[in-house]
């Protein structure tokens, strides 16, 4: 695994300056708003890892708050399953489809749904036990970088295109600031609470965060906001050449969200490790302060 | 020209955010092998006391 790293680390570099040089150089330039578009291929890339990062957050909060009884971790378990294949099935029913929104295929809301099952499982299988809750503040910090991101650039797109740095009251602008704000209190919650409940309050908070997830993916379809439509599974019609590059520019993300992801789950674990042995010294030197005590005592 | 500006300052401050956060990432990194060094320091040293009769 050690060796895994610097090699991904060298090919995330790689296909990060390509991106770069294919979102500035190669991406045909808009005819409405000229190169200051080009800041969609880290604004949007940004928000998609983001969301990805929060969706795993909220996978392993579920599963760690599943896993505190046996009865509720195998309920939880089914009902995963039922969400999957009553999902699946739902998307493809006329009367589901008609609720909809236009432009939006059910094959992709299908797959969405489908990813709850097929990531719990993976999630619950390679991070069992502790390792979940790890996983959790892991992508809630990650995840909160890369919100911030967007929440950045956004702005410095909007102030050329729309004349403005910030819309009051859109709902989809709205949305990511409170999804930004519950992850921030997520990460302020675990850094400065030392309750011994402190990890399932944080994982409670994490499943309500995630629900602003799909609120803030959803508003631009079912509200008037002025942000613009989607470029991808919305009927939008993005320059094939120009998907491309956001698609390339994304997986340079991912594999840069993965590597930091992974620094940041071995700094954990090598946390805990370290405040475990803290623990287990305190109570070595207490079970010999204990130890020595009648022999104080006997010795006067 | 102006917009220019805009693209430059969005990709700007997308890595700046990125580097601060690798910075913080490596200073708690480094805290910790320092903790690890006292830590193994101390164990060290404990077990290099004579054991009490």
């Amino acid at each position: 695994m050690k060796r895994i790293f610097p090699i991904l680390s060298i090919f995330t570099v790689i296909l990060l300056a390509y991106a770069l040089y294919e979102a500035l150089v190669v991406a045909p330039t808009d005819a409405q708003q000229g190169d200051v578009y080009r800041i969609i291929y880290y604004h949007v890339p940004s928000a998609w890892t983001a969301f990805l990062l929060f969706f795993i957050n909220f996978i392993a909060s579920i599963q760690y708050l599943a896993n505190a009884k046996p009865a509720t971790k195998a309920a939880v378990k089914w009902i995963v399953v039922a969400i999957g294949v009553v999902g699946v099935v739902a998307c493809f029913l006329p009367p589901v489809q008609r609720l909809l929104p236009t432009g939006m295929r059910p094959s992709a809301v299908a797959t969405t749904v489908l990813l709850i099952p097929i990531f719990y499982f993976l999630i619950g299988k390679f991070f069992p036990g502790e390792r979940l809750d790890m996983l959790a503040v892991t992508s809630a910090e990650v995840g909160v970088v890369f919100c911030t991101i967007v929440l950045v650039t956004g702005p410095i797109w909007a102030r050329p295109v729309w004349g403005i740095w910030w819309a009051p009251g859109d709902i989809r602008l709205t949305s990511t600031l409170v999804l930004w704000l519950i992850y921030v209190s997520y990460l302020v919650l675990r850094r400065f609470s030392s309750s011994a409940q402190t990890q399932m309050l944080a994982a409670a908070l994490a499943v309500f965060g995630a629900l602003d997830v799909p609120l803030v993916y959803f508003s631009i379809w079912f509200f008037r906001t002025q942000h613009p439509q989607p470029v991808i599974g919305g009927g939008g019609s993005m320059d094939p050449r120009m998907l491309h590059v956001l698609l390339i520019s994304w997986m340079a993300f991912l594999c840069f969200a993965f590597l930091v992801c992974w620094s940041r789950f071995r700094l954990e674990v090598l946390q805990r490790e370290i405040e475990e042995s803290h623990a287990m010294e305190s109570l070595g030197s207490g079970a010999a302060a204990k130890a020595s005590l009648p022999l104080s005592r006997s010795s006067r | 020209m102006n917009a220019i500006k805009f693209l430059f300052a969005a990709y700007i401050a997308t890595w700046v955010i990125h580097g601060a956060y690798l910075t913080s990432l490596v200073r708690r990194f480094s805290r910790l092998r320092k903790q690890m060094k006292e830590a193994s320091g101390f164990r060290r040293s404990a077990s290099d006391l004579p054991p009490q009769d």
